[in-house]
């Protein structure tokens, strides 16, 4: 539904909403192109996540969105209307600054009735919405503090009330929990998901941060140079990535060369031939890589595809041992559940068999530059 | 480092002391070149006699006498700092508001300009104005010429002649506070104010100006003090009737060598701009001057 290609399918006759359509979006900088003609369509009530890199456009994307950069083609429609030339203030979008931007010289109150204010809203209703925003944050009470007496995690919380009240139609949100610590970023992350199923309102959340993006997020968008890599939910895009990139990216995953030899085969490096799904293979041929995680693979055979290898390390984590086992057809990083105590494992110069299903594995296409 | 720091410094003052031992340059400084000369100067104001023999008699009558003596040059020089400073910010602040968010590159080279006028002595370029604004200059004839002024119209000589001196040797004062308090307000706060629904009109009115008014605050005071208390301008570009208090109190000081009257004098001086400076920053309120100061 979201796939950038695939056109949306409506359900039982009513057509979807997209409260933001990207149509071949580019935005170019003197000569670096920043965002590279990208399309995408986010539903209503969605929690979006733009991830990547630093530099992959995501931040552009969600500036040209928020109005404060023109893009050089394509097109931005915010609820079916086309916002091309329209300023920030005329877009029924707030934003979530990363730095949070706070007002410095306005107290708490006024910097979360600052938009309400522009809108015309006074007296009761005034306070009751900003009463209701600080609320939504859990910072209630707060209302004449200036924002310099408050901690990193309160400002960033003000700022999301700030931009809540306005009750915009998509709430974009730069990076805000870059600034936080570990354990406050965590808290955060469970908080903004929380307070966007209490609201409804659309997310648009940038981030570098793949486990912020999983976390959160009901649909990842992954960058990579200024393109969409895949657009999935965070288990579409961890259990079938269909790029080398997004395969890197979300998670470790073990990705092997070979040619395809069926329309389910794969035939390795060392000659080994494994069985990949066939939707998986997508009627690709000639030179392929096929990927399988770290926690799918079993040490001993028992299954359809297996591959002969020595141990060269090994570690224990606690939760699991990490084991890395050489193989002719490449190095292959292992995760084995300790689930039963004092469970037998490897040592590093074992010669073993390691297993996996075709149902386990992904097939992405030989990346160019490595 | 600790035992090399030692074997360097043997005597080291007590910790406490410190801050103090840092400060006593500064305080001597103060106290010979300020303290002193304002105790002498008060002294003098409340003397009586003839030079060079003046008695210290509590003679509270120089400050009435000389206030209502030269009112008139008081209140002028009020009048043209005030009017001077207000010229002078109506121009700085949109010169230093395009330097601060449109200069780019061009920053350093644009703020040099600003400031390219104190490489001449306060005195030439002030003469250079006589120059300019004279009866047979360029800016007469042309204003003659197209009817502004009268076919016997002066510029030199009169208020606005004064004024104009006043505001242009000040300028840099206005424009270089004003400059740094625009500089340091983060761009991501102007779009923030876009974000919430503030057109460019509002977003200035309620983000930009209110973080700028500790420049502000600062260039009207760095313009107007010594606006107030400037003789330059109004003996070179005015005459008599243009006068300011700084030229009578030169010319009290100077000339007649009434000594009292000219402390009494700057004492009222410094009196006034003091309450005025007050008034200025309970008006734009000292919690408004601090707020933009802090990250």
């Amino acid at each position: 539904m979201t796939a950038i290609e695939a056109a949306p399918t409506p359900r039982r006759g009513e057509v979807a909403e997209y409260d933001i359509r990207l149509i071949g979006l580019t935005k170019r900088f003197e000569d670096v192109v920043a965002v590279d003609g990208i399309s995408l369509d986010v539903e209503r009530g969605r929690f979006f996540a733009l991830l990547g890199p630093s530099g992959c456009g995501k931040t552009t994307t969600l500036r040209m969105i928020g109005g404060f950069e023109e893009p050089t083609a394509g097109r931005i429609e915010l609820g079916g209307v086309d916002v091309g030339g329209l300023p920030p203030y005329r877009r029924d979008v707030n934003t979530v600054f990363q730095s949070y931007a706070l007002f410095p010289h306005l107290s708490i109150f006024e910097n979360v009735a600052f938009g309400l204010r522009r809108r015309g809203v006074r007296g009761d209703e005034l306070r009751r919405r900003v009463g209701e925003g600080l609320e939504l944050v859990g910072l209630a009470g707060l209302e004449r503090r200036k924002p310099r007496q408050l901690s990193g995690g309160q400002q960033q919380r003000i700022a999301l009330a700030r931009a809540l009240v306005n009750r915009p139609r998509v709430l974009l949100l730069d990076e805000p929990l870059g600034a936080l610590d570990l354990k406050l970023r965590k808290e955060m992350q469970l908080e903004l998901k929380r307070i966007q199923h209490e609201v409804g309102i659309t997310f648009v959340h940038v981030t570098h941060d793949q486990e912020e993006a999983m976390t959160m997020a009901d649909r990842i968008v992954i960058m990579n140079e200024g393109r969409i890599e895949q657009v999935g939910t965070p288990s579409e895009l961890y259990e079938s990535p269909r790029t080398s990139f997004v395969a890197g990216f979300l998670g470790v995953s073990n990705l092997l060369p070979g040619t395809v030899v069926g329309d389910d085969r794969v035939r390795l490096a060392d000659g080994t031939e494994v069985h990949v799904p066939r939707e998986a293979l997508a009627g690709r041929s000639g030179a392929v890589q096929i990927g399988v995680r770290p926690e799918k693979l079993r040490l001993g055979g028992g299954e359809v595809n297996t591959l002969a290898g020595v141990v060269s390390e090994s570690a224990y984590i606690g939760v699991s041992t990490q084991y890395i086992v050489d193989t002719p057809a490449g190095a292959v990083t292992v995760y084995v559940q300790n689930d039963r105590r004092g469970a037998e494992g490897a040592a590093p110069g074992d010669r073993l068999t390691l297993g996996w299903s075709p149902d386990c594995t992904f097939v992405v296409d030989v990346q160019e530059d490595s | 480092m600790d035992v090399q720091g030692r074997s360097l410094t043997p005597r080291r003052l007590p910790l406490g002391t410190r801050p103090y031992a840092l400060l006593a340059p500064g305080t001597a400084w103060l106290l010979l070149f300020f303290v002193v000369p304002m105790v002498y100067l008060a002294k003098m104001a409340l003397s009586q006699g003839l030079f060079p023999l003046f008695r210290f008699d509590w003679a509270w009558s120089n400050f009435t006498d000389s206030v209502s003596a030269y009112r008139t040059q008081l209140v002028r020089s009020l009048e043209y700092a005030g009017i001077a400073t207000a010229v002078a910010l109506a121009i700085s602040y949109p010169l230093a508001y395009w330097i601060a968010f449109r200069g780019g590159r061009w920053k350093n080279l644009l703020l040099l300009l600003v400031i390219a006028p104190f490489f001449v002595t306060y005195l030439i370029r002030t003469l250079a104005w006589e120059t300019i604004l004279s009866d047979g200059g360029l800016v007469v004839s042309i204003l003659r010429d197209i009817h502004v002024l009268g076919p016997d119209g002066r510029l030199l000589a009169t208020s606005a002649a004064v004024i104009a001196g006043i505001t242009y040797n000040f300028l840099p004062f206005m424009v270089l506070p004003l400059y740094v308090s625009l500089e340091q307000i983060d761009p991501r706060l102007v779009e923030a104010a876009g974000d919430l629904y503030a057109n460019r009109v509002v977003s200035f009115a309620r983000v930009t100006l209110p973080l700028s008014l500790p420049g502000v605050f600062a260039g009207v005071l760095l313009t107007f003090i010594p606006a107030v208390g400037d003789f330059i301008n109004a003996q070179l570009l005015g005459t008599p009737k243009q006068y300011m208090i700084g030229n009578v109190v030169q010319s009290q000081f100077l000339s007649l060598r009434n000594y009292p009257t000219a402390a009494a004098l700057s004492f009222v001086l410094m009196g006034a701009i003091l309450v005025l400076v007050l008034v200025f920053a309970r008006a734009l309120g000292t919690d408004r001057l601090t707020a933009g100061a802090a990250p």
